[in-house]
């Protein structure tokens, strides 16, 4: 027999797994998975990003997802983050490392990583 | 970490076009891109876009995929899952939806977008044979609240208060029917909880949607029931016909007793409650209260006549309520939502929404679930996407075999249960189907009518004697022999065996006959003075014959007439003998001059 908190607790824990199907999410982060970005080592980035908006419970408010080639094949792993009203961010030559700078200071934080966006490796 | 859920249907529509196999091919393809720890792959219950089924759809981007074949799953992992490029090829569009390269997301299409998903919300979202999954969308939350912070009387109030009623057709309020069994009879030894899950209309399926796609959204309502009234044991009385329901309803029942949410001392708080299933041979008269009853209890499925009412004497007895698989389904969420959520949707007298199995001639064959009052129009041509090939509506059956037709100039009536019943139809239990200009009216009113005289248990004459003789008054009419005395003796007749009948089944049986009578009484009135069927498909009232003009005499029809109908000499005209004539078309198919025609 369960109790009402065992309930709360099964809940919890398979809330983060489902909410993913609500498709709400505002913001996006899309990762370049063309030949290019996989030569690159784009999977990792991607399972990086996809497993920190998990951890930090923030699957409701941002998807992850990929897409092909963006045509900037020399500065793969490219990521680039959509947010509603602000301007696209567009990070390149990521590790899995970089991601994880990524997610605490700009997804959490609010704070752009200045230093691997595209504008600061030309 | 898993980063995308490829949501696969697991209804009955969608199995029958290979859903299964296509989640068994994509899991082996997924393994074999090394992808398995990154794409997960569930089965849920059903989208309602049946017409386009397989349907697939994947999260987080919400991608959309119709029609899907066994083919093509090898090129979704390859290019969706690994390459993030959706496979635009069999990505659902909108009709006029210009833009190729917009992958459309589920919730906005239009089949969609005008939808309220309430009973539903689970189906298509959730495994259904993964209790933690409904335990994750709030599941048996709403069980644990009636348990642990509300009275038996207040969760009766709050269903009462929600104007909640009954989804099967008769549309009683579901919270009377729960207070009156909870009081009549204060000192029984034992009351049930029952589920009609005896889906019997022709086109209907939202009751065995429901149960494959959200099964414990029942059993939870069914327990708060229990609750409610002083039950400890439920029956599920479902269709031997419906094997994925069944196997479905078996695994969640299984799930919920391993978890102590059904048998004793459910949350610790002493109260108990359980849960048989018992399944139907497919008899529609067992979808009528006391059949069913009848039924469960072991006996052959017939009605008695009430009172005494289920709520004082129903199974084995006993107080019993009775009530719909989408009634329930709405139970948890009036407990966990509120009562002002859920009168916040609908008309004045019908608060909610309801479900309809769109059929016929229609686009988007499937299931719907729109807020009551909401209109005919809107839910067949925004939500069902018009009628296929540009034809013109003639008229939508609702209630199935009990209900009746709605013409065009109602299809801006709001639907509820009032309104229904004023133009001479009825909700019934959501069965929707279309018709357009090539039907025959008086043909589907035979079809219902054939329906009822089969399904008739026998056990009361007006319906057992009476829907026969008037399908016989039908097939006259049909074979072109009728008269207008006929047309009356057939409303007559209708009267009688409506104000006659023991039960729903015989009360509601000739409705197809009168409302087609009501509204579109120029048609029954052109086979009978005018031996003619308007739409062409009743074969008896259509007649070959010989223009004199064209005939050169040839005499190939008369000798390929299988009954020698066809007269004439040669290079004479020929005539066709209609009493002769069995109207297979044989002759008109040989000439080589165009000189036979059917009218």
């Amino acid at each position: 027999m369960i109790s009402l908190a065992d309930l709360a607790a099964i809940r919890d824990k398979m809330k983060d797994k489902v909410v993913i199907r609500e498709g709400s999410a505002q913001t996006r982060v899309v990762v370049g998975m063309a030949t290019c970005g996989i030569a690159a080592g784009a999977r990792p980035v991607l399972n990086a990003f996809s497993a920190g908006v998990q951890r930090e419970g923030l699957v409701d408010k941002i998807t992850v997802t990929q897409t092909g080639c963006i045509g900037i094949c020399q500065y793969e792993p490219v990521v680039e983050v959509f947010e509603d009203g602000k301007e696209k961010v567009t990070y390149v030559k990521l590790t899995p490392e970089k991601a994880e700078r990524i997610i605490k200071e700009h997804l959490v934080g609010g704070k752009v990583v200045t230093e691997y966006t595209i504008g600061a490796n030309q | 970490m898993v980063r995308t859920h490829v949501l696969i249907c697991g209804g009955t529509g969608c199995t029958s076009s290979k859903s299964e196999e296509i989640m068994k091919v994509m899991e082996a393809e997924i393994d074999a891109k090394g992808l398995s720890e990154e794409v997960k792959v569930v089965k849920t219950g059903c989208f309602g876009l049946c017409a386009l089924g397989p349907i697939m759809i994947v999260y987080p981007e919400g991608t959309f995929y119709h029609s899907v074949k066994v083919e093509d799953v090898a090129e979704i992992v390859e290019e969706h899952f690994l390459k993030g490029r959706p496979v635009e090829r069999i990505v659902y569009h909108d009709k006029g939806d210009d833009d190729v390269h917009h992958a459309t997301s589920l919730s906005e299409t239009a089949f969609y977008k005008k939808q309220k998903r309430v009973a539903l919300r689970n189906c298509g979202v959730i495994n259904p044979e993964n209790i933690d999954e409904y335990i994750a969308n709030d599941g048996y939350q709403a069980l644990g609240k009636v348990l642990t912070e509300m009275t038996p009387e207040q969760v009766i109030d709050t269903v009462l208060a929600s104007g909640l009623r009954g989804r099967g057709g008769a549309g009683f309020p579901t919270g009377r029917k729960w207070s009156l069994a909870r009081t009549l009879v204060p000192d029984a030894d034992q009351k049930y909880v029952c589920c009609n899950a005896d889906e019997g209309d022709p086109g209907a399926f939202m009751d065995r949607s429901i149960l494959e796609g959200d099964p414990h959204a029942v059993i939870e309502a069914m327990a708060i029931a229990g609750y409610a009234i002083g039950a400890t044991q439920g029956y599920i009385y479902v269709r031997a016909e419906y094997p994925i329901a069944i196997k479905r309803l078996e695994i969640a029942i299984a799930q919920a007793k391993e978890y102590g949410l059904l048998g004793d001392n459910i949350f610790g708080t002493g109260f108990k409650f359980d849960l048989k299933l018992r399944f139907g041979a497919g008899a529609f008269v067992c979808g009528e209260e006391t059949a069913l009853m009848t039924s469960i209890e072991g006996n052959r499925g017939e009605p008695r006549p009430r009172p005494p009412f289920p709520a004082v004497k129903g199974l084995f007895g006993k107080p019993t309520i009775l009530n719909n698989v989408e009634t329930y389904a709405n139970i948890p969420q009036i407990i966990l939502k509120g009562v002002d959520w859920f009168t916040s949707m609908g008309t004045e007298t019908s608060k909610g929404t309801k479900v309809f199995a769109l059929g016929g001639k229609i686009q988007n064959t499937g299931l719907v679930e729109v807020p009551m009052g909401t209109t005919l129009r809107e839910v067949i041509y925004d939500i069902g996407g018009g009628i296929p090939n540009g034809k013109k509506f003639k008229a939508a059956q609702t209630g199935g075999p009990s209900g009746g037709c709605i013409t065009p100039e109602n299809l801006d009536v709001p639907i509820d249960f009032e309104n229904l019943m004023a133009i001479g139809s009825m909700m019934g239990s959501g069965g929707l189907i279309v018709m357009d200009e090539d039907s025959c009216m008086v043909d589907i009113a035979r079809f219902f009518l054939e329906f009822t005289v089969d399904e008739s248990c026998g056990k009361c004459t007006p319906c057992r004697v009476g829907t026969k003789r008037m399908l016989e008054i039908l097939d006259k009419i049909i074979a072109g022999n009728g008269t207008l005395e006929d047309i009356d003796k057939l409303e007559e007749l209708a009267n009688y065996i409506k104000s006659a009948s023991l039960c729903g089944l015989g009360q509601t049986a000739p409705n197809p006959v009168l409302s087609t009578l009501r509204y579109l009484r120029d048609e029954y009135i052109a086979q009978v003075v005018d031996k003619k069927c308007p739409a062409g498909v009743c074969k008896n009232l259509l007649q070959y014959k010989i223009i004199e003009d064209k005939c050169k005499g040839c005499t190939l029809c008369s000798r390929k007439c299988p009954v020698g109908a066809i007269s004439g000499t040669v290079k004479n005209p020929h005539v066709i003998d209609p009493a002769k004539c069995v109207k297979c078309g044989v002759c008109m198919s040989t000439c080589k001059f165009g000189a036979i025609i059917k009218e």
